[in-house]
């Protein structure tokens, strides 16, 4: 047993003869914000769906909050949290109609739903809104909402999947003080994104690069070792050098 | 007169709701690489909707190419392109056979205007037997644009054809709306991504249906109010609450592994007084150093202060 929230060792994902993910390892610490970052087609979403029980691995190992993900996906779904900026709420669901649904699959009680619920609302500023459509609320209100609704049973890790596309830049930093916020309550964090600034408010980022990961460390010594200033550098250095064509 | 013109464009979708766009006015000059910069939400889409004749407005004027987008809907359909935000093309029909049927559509062939779309096409015509619904993301967006451009329109309107792009294929991708600038094309484009401002000519940052300002991206720069100040420290994240704490501030916000930060007032002490408060809450090494504000900062300088 170990306190790793990731351990990954040799993960693998074959195709037929094209190795989508191939042999990626790495480690993730409980409460750590770890970025998972990579040009389109690189092998992320096929290595998220692996860690988050929705896909076998074609070979490897890998542990997610503890449990196998090879014997014991339904555990590892019920540790883990899911946000995606393409899909993440109902929108002719009431604000408090989420919350229950989303509260009920990830297996609160009736009575955890309503205090989880009231808190929820109240540390979002919601009260106001709570019986109108989330389909009426403006987009960076809805994200804040997924995200928390995502960590309402208290996983041990929660899985980000670009969470703020298309998001405003004041709203956008918002919604990373969110993330702060879960992970100094010892929430693991594991986050995609495209926005390269984004990538600086990780502690370490892994970059994948034609399925492997070609670099791991802390942003300041990802610059340091690429001789950058900026991530954008680093990110340019190592996805102009992808032989894949995108996604 | 200039290619694309809107003069006090409204349009509500939803009673009672606030307006999608709200007496929204800026003209785009032939020839010009014209962005409209801003987030979900914000109208971008529904002002494309209009110009494309798509959507008619409640209220306000728009002309394309001289022509009318209530009146001459016709003209318009045949001499503008267009990308949508969506990938709209038909996934059941071949690379080939979607680039054939819009030539079609409009009256030409493939061959009649092939040097315009030759850069992109032969990208992908390795694949032009294959399904359209079988491309990757990047090769879609190729193909889209191809077809958008096979008639050689006079304009050409992209609706966030760089969304969810990786960092290189983004940059691949205004490289080739350059060379079409160049070609004569008048593009519209539109993004969320604010680093992308700096490749337009002129850009107009839009939010919540009203547009912030219109200007070339070096004087909204320019007219940022005051000085702009970037803070360094290994434990930036630690810095932001006390920073802002600071009486003095009038913002302080995180960019990549900096702050960013501007003072009510510019007096020549304020940047070593704030250092001075910084180091009595345990902040140490701090450095401060004043900056030139980006296009991200002055939106969110705009979203803070609207007037």
């Amino acid at each position: 047993m170990n306190n790793k929230a990731i351990t990954c060792k040799d993960l693998t994902k074959r195709f037929r003869d094209f190795f989508a993910v191939n042999h990626i390892s790495f480690e993730v610490e409980q409460g750590e914000i770890f970025g998972f970052l990579g040009a389109n087609g690189a092998g992320k979403t096929t290595a998220m769906r692996m860690l988050c029980g929705l896909s076998y691995p074609t070979s490897g190992e890998a542990t997610v909050a503890g449990f196998n993900v090879f014997k014991q996906q339904e555990e590892i779904k019920k540790n883990i949290g899911y946000m995606s900026q393409k899909f993440s709420l109902y929108e002719s669901l009431t604000v408090r109609e989420n919350i229950r649904f989303y509260g009920g699959v990830y297996g609160l009680s009736d009575k955890q739903l309503k205090e989880k619920g009231d808190e929820l609302i109240e540390k979002l500023g919601m009260q106001q809104e709570a019986k109108m459509m989330v389909g009426s609320l403006p987009l960076g209100w809805k994200q804040k909402l997924a995200f928390s609704v995502a960590i309402i049973h208290q996983p041990r890790i929660v899985f980000l999947d670009e969470p703020t596309g298309g998001v405003d830049p004041v709203t956008r930093r918002q919604f990373w003080d969110l993330i702060y916020d879960a992970a100094e309550r010892g929430i693991t964090v594991f986050v995609t994104t495209h926005y390269m600034d984004e990538a600086e408010y990780c502690n370490r980022i892994s970059i994948m690069v034609d399925g492997r990961i070609d670099a791991l460390d802390t942003p300041a010594n990802l610059r340091q070792q690429f001789g950058a200033t900026s991530m954008n550098e680093v990110f340019y250095a190592l996805a102009r050098s992808a032989k894949r064509s995108a996604d | 007169m200039d290619t694309v013109v809107l003069e006090n464009i409204s349009k509500s979708y939803i009673k009672d709701a606030p307006p999608a766009l709200e007496n929204v006015s800026f003209s785009v000059k032939k020839g010009e690489l014209f962005g409209l910069i801003g987030p979900d939400g914000a109208g971008k889409s529904t002002i494309f909707r209009i110009l494309t004749t798509l959507l008619l407005s409640d209220a306000g004027k728009a002309t394309v190419a001289g022509y009318d987008v209530v009146k001459d809907f016709h003209q318009i359909r045949s001499c503008v392109g267009y990308m949508p935000g969506r990938f709209s093309l038909y996934q059941d029909l071949t690379v080939e056979e979607n680039l054939n049927f819009f030539a079609t559509l409009f009256g030409t062939t493939i061959t009649e205007n092939y040097a315009l779309i030759k850069d992109i096409y032969e990208q992908i015509a390795p694949f032009k037997n294959r399904r359209a619904g079988k491309l990757s993301g990047g090769m879609k967006q190729k193909l889209a644009l191809s077809c958008a451009l096979v008639h050689r329109p006079e304009v050409l309107f992209l609706d966030e054809p760089t969304t969810g792009v990786d960092a290189v294929s983004r940059q691949e991708f205004w490289d080739m709306l350059k060379r079409l600038k160049n070609e004569g094309i008048t593009i519209v484009v539109s993004t969320p991504y604010m680093d992308e401002a700096s490749l337009c000519e002129r850009i107009a940052l839009i939010q919540t249906g009203h547009i912030l300002s219109i200007d070339t991206p070096d004087n909204i720069v320019a007219a940022y109010p005051g000085k702009l100040y970037a803070l360094r420290s290994p434990k930036v994240h630690l810095l932001l609450p006390d920073t802002r704490s600071y009486e003095g501030i009038r913002q302080c916000y995180a960019a990549g592994e900096k702050l960013h930060v501007a003072f009510k007032e510019d007096g020549k002490d304020h940047p070593a007084q704030l250092l001075t408060y910084l180091k009595s809450k345990g902040h140490q090494t701090v450095a401060i150093q004043e900056i030139r504000p980006d296009i991200e900062d002055c939106f969110i300088e705009k979203l803070s202060n609207p007037k």
